[in-house]
């Protein structure tokens, strides 16, 4: 075996070997490097209540309120599975929309809502002019229209 | 016409041929460099969510693909100097570390100037951003360790070391927005699925990619024309080929 192939194996050994512990340390630390909690994970006590944490999924549509001080906000987090209310006193960034996502970081109340003390907008790959968004969400409310219509039709 | 391409593998016969590729290169990056900034300020639509401020991503996109791209490059040649022992293999790869690391800066920088507007915030240690940091200073690393040994071999051997071990943190980059979950959205652009943006939006994307590619082709040439003279500054052949010299 020439010189050049050993160090060939050994090299590829040693990126073997590296995947494979690099691997193996994410694995055990999967819930650390994940950002934040879906109200599912909260509500199974797999968050840390007694701390802060941070709060991910979509703000519920038609949940937000807003009270008189003008700051001072509620809005329902969902992973569609389960739900956790919110409050928030503070500016929402701009691209905080009813469901949209949007990560927050904050405590759990002794009543089950969460406290934030800051909240980011989380923004998905999407990207498309507003004609297409505005035709897109015609043409889906027109074919739920149309879903639902069709029961009726039907003799 | 069979180019024999080991010929190329030896620093007096690279020489010219990377000074022949500086000029084409930089002309085919300021080309589409202009073309694809035109195209994504001014003809790419606005955005449904973001309005204009989506913009940015036509330079931090591609800086980030550069930043991951030109290290698995930069490992491929260290590893390559590792096996061989070329030292041609070896200059390569100290010659795009600086360009790495400065795409990776960038991406980092416009990341944050994105953030602040779209989620509030300049930086939030997930996944995504935190591995990219970590990129730089594997980058910053690589550059500092070369520079810090004066044998040009082991110099070669150590970063050459380090920039393989860090060959780990590029898949992780890439598929941390898909592996946790993350503040930074998934990819728009992939081998699995269709584009998510409109084709305007795509061309200026690919047309800013090239134009960072073929400039990281010229600066890496320049820089490895320098790294070869540095190193056959006692050889006969420069004082017979380099202007200047002769």
């Amino acid at each position: 075996m020439k010189p050049r192939h050993k160090r060939l194996i050994f090299i590829a050994g040693g990126i073997g070997g590296l995947a494979v512990a690099t691997t193996l340390v994410l694995n055990a630390l999967n819930s650390n490097i994940a950002l934040f909690f879906s109200p599912s994970q909260v509500l199974a006590k797999e968050a840390p209540v007694d701390k802060a944490f941070r709060l991910g999924g979509l703000v519920r549509e038609g949940s937000l309120q807003r009270e008189n001080d003008g700051l001072t906000v509620h809005f329902v987090v969902t992973d569609t599975a389960k739900d956790i209310k919110v409050t928030y006193t503070g500016i929402l960034p701009d691209l905080f929309r009813e469901g949209q996502g949007v990560v927050t970081q904050g405590r759990l109340g002794d009543d089950g809502g969460f406290r934030a003390t800051e909240v980011l907008a989380k923004h998905d790959e999407t990207y498309m002019p507003p004609e297409v968004a505005d035709a897109l969400a015609k043409a889906k409310t027109n074919t739920a229209a149309g879903e639902a219509a069709l029961p009726m039709q039907a003799p | 016409m069979a180019i024999n391409w080991f010929k190329y593998s030896s620093p007096a016969s690279f020489y010219p041929l990377a000074g022949r590729m500086i000029p084409w290169a930089m002309a085919v990056g300021v080309l589409t460099g202009v073309a694809g900034l035109y195209v994504g300020f001014f003809v790419a639509p606005t955005d449904y969510q973001q309005g204009e401020s989506y913009r940015i991503m036509f330079i931090h996109v591609p800086a980030a693909w550069m930043s991951m791209f030109t290290y698995i490059v930069m490992a491929v040649w260290a590893v390559a100097g590792l096996i061989w022992n070329t030292r041609l293999s070896s200059m390569m790869a100290t010659a795009l570390a600086p360009t790495g690391a400065m795409f990776t800066f960038i991406a980092l920088w416009t990341g944050a100037l994105w953030g602040k507007p779209t989620w509030g915030t300049y930086w939030v240690w997930d996944a995504r951003l935190t591995s990219e940091l970590i990129l730089l200073f594997l980058y910053i690393g690589f550059i500092a360790l070369q520079a810090s040994i004066d044998d040009p071999r082991r110099a070669a051997r150590a970063g050459g070391l380090l920039a393989l071990v860090g060959l780990v943190n590029v898949p992780i980059i890439y598929w941390s927005v898909k592996w946790w979950n993350t503040l930074h959205q998934g990819a728009s652009i992939s081998f699995a699925k269709a584009p998510t943006m409109a084709a305007e939006m795509l061309l200026a994307l690919l047309l800013v990619t090239l134009a960072f590619w073929a400039y990281t082709i010229a600066v890496a040439m320049m820089r490895v024309r320098c790294e070869i003279l540095e190193s056959e500054r006692q050889s006969n052949w420069i004082y017979e080929t380099v202007e200047g010299l002769r």
